[in-house]
C-alpha cells in the first residue's frame, strides 16, 4: 500500500510543474503587447517599457518562468492588473464561497444520485430503472445554465419561495445563506447526481450478483438489509473515490452557476477578470483550480486504498 | 439425431452461418436500429443538421433584423417562439443559432480528434518513455477542469465564436489521446498486429494500415459524446460572451440576454435552452447507442 501511495505522491509532483509551465503559457497566447493592455490609454514609449521591466516581459520566457514558479511556490500569484490586490488574497476571499456551495451541491448530488443509482439496479430492467436512466441522461444533458434561469422562473418569480440571486455568508445568517445558496447547489449538484446514478447503478450490479450477497440471501436475510448491508457498502468504493473525482468538477460547473445567481465567488471572479483581461486573476484561478483537481485526484486514489481491505493490506 | 430435432439444427447452423456471413458494420448497424432511443437521437440530430444546413430557407425572418414595433411579443401564429427584445424574431435566431451549434461541436471535435488520436496512437504503439512523457502532459491538461480551460484560453486568445472552437477542440484533445491510447494498445496484441510485423512492415505502417482502423469504433462513441460535450461548452462559452458574437444568433448567448427579460418574457428563456437540451440529449442517445452497437460487451 505505502508503495502504491508513494508512487502516486511521486506522480503528482510532474503533473503540477507541467500544470504550472501550461498556465504560464497561457499568456502567450494573447495577441498583442501586454504592456498596451495595462497601459491603457498612456502610450508613452518610456512608460511602456517601464511596465514591460516590471513584468519582466524584456527578459526570456524561462527566465520569465522561473521568477514567475519561485513566486508561486512563494504563495505569491502576483497582482491584479484592475482590482490592484494579490491575487492570493482575492483567491482566498472568493474560495470560501464556491466551496460552501460545492459542498452543498455535492450532499445533494449524493442525497439524488446514489438512491437512483440503488433503485436503478436493484429494479433492473423494469420501470423503475427505465425512469431513473432517463432522469439521469436528462440531467446530464440540461445546461446548468438554463436550468438555473428556468428554476429562478418557477421558484422565485412565479412562486417567491427563494430569492433569485445574491449571497450571504453562512457567518451572517445561516438561514440566508442557505436560502440565497439552496438552487444554485442544486443546479450545479444536479449533473453530478446523474453521473453517480449511473456509477451506483453499474457498481450495485456488480455486487448484486457477488457471492457474499448469495451468501447473505442464503442466510434468510431480508432484501432490503442485504442490498443495504451487503451489496451498498462494496459498491461505494468506487463511487466514494468518484466523488472526490467529481468535487473538481464542481468547480468548474460553479463558473455558471455563480454567474446566473450573482454569486460573488470563485467562478464569478475568472468571469470578471476575463472582461476586465486582468490576466493574472484568470491565470492564477486556473492554478488553483488545477492544483486542488490534482490534489483531489490523489485523494481520490489514497480513499480507494484506505476503503478497500483488499488494497489495504497489501 | 431425431426427426424433431434435425430442422432445429439446420435452423441454428444456418443462423451462425447468416451471422458468420454478416460484416461487422452491418452488424453494429443492427444493433444500433435495435434500439429504439437511439435511433430517436439519430433523427433528432438530423433534424438539427438539416436545420442548420437550410437555415436560410427555413428560418420564416430574418434573425438579425431589428423592428421597434415588434419588442418582445410573445408567441403567436406570426411569431410561433415569440420576439426578443430588439423585434427578432425568436424561431428565426433559434433555427440560425443551430448552425453556431452544430458547427462549433463538429470542428471542435474534428480538431480534438485529428490532434488527439495520432498522438494516442503513438504513445500506444511506441511505449517507453514517449507513452510516459504524452501520459504525464495529458495528466497535466486533464487536470485543470474543462470549462475553466476552455474559458481561459478563450479569453486569452479572445472571444469569437472560431476562438471558442479551437478553446473547446483543444480542451477536449486530451480525453481522444487517453481513449486512442488504450484502444491501440489493446489492438496491438492482436494476432494480425503480429504478423503484419513480422512480414517486415515497418512500424508507421503497422500502425496507422492495421491499428488505426481498429480502434475508430471507441473513437467514433467518444467522438459522438464529445459533440454533445461541445455543444453545451459553446453554447456556455456565449452565454458568457466568449463565442459568438452579437448581433449574430447563438443560443447560449439568447440565454444571457434573456435573462434581463425573465419576468416579462419568459419565453426568451425557454426555447433557447430547450433546444440546447434536446440537440444534446439526441447526441447522448446516438452516443449510447453507437457503444452498446460497436461494442456489446461494453454495455
Amino acid at each position: 500500500m505505502r508503495g502504491h501511495l508513494g508512487v502516486r505522491f511521486a506522480q503528482v509532483i510532474p503533473t503540477l510543474l507541467l500544470v504550472s509551465i501550461m498556465v504560464f503559457c497561457l499568456q502567450q497566447l494573447m495577441p498583442g503587447d501586454p504592456a498596451l493592455v495595462l497601459a491603457g490609454e498612456e502610450r508613452d514609449p518610456v512608460v511602456l517599457e517601464q511596465i514591460r521591466h516590471e513584468l519582466r516581459l524584456d527578459q526570456p520566457l524561462v527566465m520569465q518562468y522561473f521568477h514567475w514558479i519561485t513566486n508561486v511556490l512563494q504563495g505569491d500569484l502576483g497582482f491584479s492588473w484592475r482590482i490592484r490586490q494579490p491575487v492570493t488574497e482575492l483567491v482566498a476571499t472568493k474560495l470560501p464561497v464556491t466551496l460552501q456551495l460545492a459542498s452543498m451541491a455535492f450532499v445533494i448530488a449524493v442525497c439524488i444520485g446514489v438512491p437512483m443509482g440503488v433503485l436503478s439496479a436493484v429494479k433492473k430492467n423494469t420501470f423503475w430503472d427505465y425512469l431513473a436512466n432517463g432522469i439521469g441522461l436528462a440531467g446530464l444533458s440540461t445546461p446548468n445554465f438554463w436550468l438555473g434561469i428556468m428554476l429562478i422562473l418557477l421558484v422565485s418569480v412565479n412562486l417567491g419561495w427563494l430569492p433569485p440571486s445574491g449571497y450571504v455568508p453562512l457567518t451572517e445568517d445561516w438561514r440566508q445563506s442557505l436560502a440565497t445558496t439552496i438552487m444554485p447547489a442544486f443546479v450545479l449538484g444536479n449533473a453530478i447526481s446523474a453521473v453517480l446514478m449511473r456509477h451506483t447503478r453499474s457498481a450495485m450490479l456488480t455486487a448484486l450478483q457477488q457471492d457474499y450477497v448469495r451468501t447473505a440471501r442464503a442466510k434468510g436475510l431480508s432484501e432490503w438489509l442485504v442490498v443495504i448491508k451487503h451489496a451498498l457498502r462494496n459498491a461505494l468504493v468506487p463511487v466514494v473515490t468518484l466523488g472526490a473525482l467529481e468535487l473538481g468538477t464542481l468547480l468548474s460547473g460553479a463558473v455558471l452557476t455563480e454567474q446566473v445567481f450573482s454569486i460573488p465567488g470563485f467562478g464569478k471572479m475568472i468571469v470578471d477578470a476575463v472582461f476586465n483581461r486582468d490576466y493574472p486573476v484568470v491565470q492564477g484561478v486556473v492554478l488553483v483550480t488545477a492544483t486542488v483537481y490534482v490534489m483531489l485526484n490523489l485523494l481520490a486514489d489514497v480513499l480507494y486504498v484506505l476503503i478497500n481491505p483488499r488494497l489495504r493490506g497489501a | 439425431m431425431s426427426a424433431a430435432t434435425a430442422p432445429q439444427a439446420a435452423n441454428t447452423a444456418g443462423a451462425v452461418m447468416a451471422a458468420a456471413s454478416q460484416s461487422p458494420a452491418r452488424l453494429a448497424v443492427r444493433r444500433f436500429l435495435a434500439r429504439p432511443a437511439a435511433v430517436a437521437g439519430l433523427v433528432v440530430v438530423l433534424f438539427f443538421i438539416i436545420v442548420a444546413a437550410f437555415a436560410p430557407w427555413i428560418a420564416p425572418f430574418d434573425p438579425i433584423k431589428t423592428s421597434w414595433t415588434m419588442i418582445r411579443k410573445a408567441p403567436s401564429w406570426a411569431h410561433w417562439m415569440g420576439t426578443d427584445e430588439n423585434g427578432r424574431d425568436v424561431l428565426s435566431r433559434i433555427v440560425f443559432g443551430a448552425r453556431a451549434s452544430m458547427t462549433a461541436g463538429v470542428i471542435s471535435v474534428t480538431i480534438a480528434t485529428s490532434v488527439g488520436v495520432p498522438i494516442g496512437l503513438l504513445a500506444g504503439f511506441a511505449g517507453g518513455k514517449t507513452d510516459m512523457i504524452i501520459g504525464r502532459l495529458v495528466d497535466a491538461m486533464l487536470a485543470s477542469p474543462f470549462l475553466i480551460l476552455a474559458i481561459a484560453l478563450a479569453a486569452f486568445l479572445g472571444p469569437s465564436l472560431q476562438n471558442a472552437m479551437i478553446a473547446i477542440g483543444i480542451t477536449a484533445t486530451p480525453i481522444f489521446v487517453r481513449v486512442s491510447r488504450a484502444a491501440t494498445i489493446d489492438a496491438a496484441t492482436n494476432d494480425y498486429v503480429e504478423a503484419a510485423r513480422a512480414l517486415g512492415n515497418p512500424p508507421w505502417r503497422v500502425a496507422v494500415r492495421h491499428v488505426l482502423p481498429n480502434i475508430i469504433p471507441p473513437v467514433m462513441v467518444q467522438a459522438t459524446l464529445a459533440i454533445a460535450g461541445a455543444i453545451i461548452a459553446e453554447a456556455s462559452l456565449s452565454f458568457l460572451g466568449l463565442g459568438q458574437q452579437p448581433p449574430a444568433p447563438s443560443w447560449g448567448s439568447m440565454l444571457n440576454s434573456a435573462q434581463r427579460f425573465l419576468t416579462q418574457a419568459p419565453w426568451l428563456a425557454v426555447f433557447p435552452g430547450a433546444a440546447i437540451f434536446l440537440v444534446v440529449l439526441s447526441f447522448n442517445l446516438v452516443g449510447d447507442g453507437l457503444r452498446d452497437a460497436l461494442d456489446p460487451r461494453a454495455k
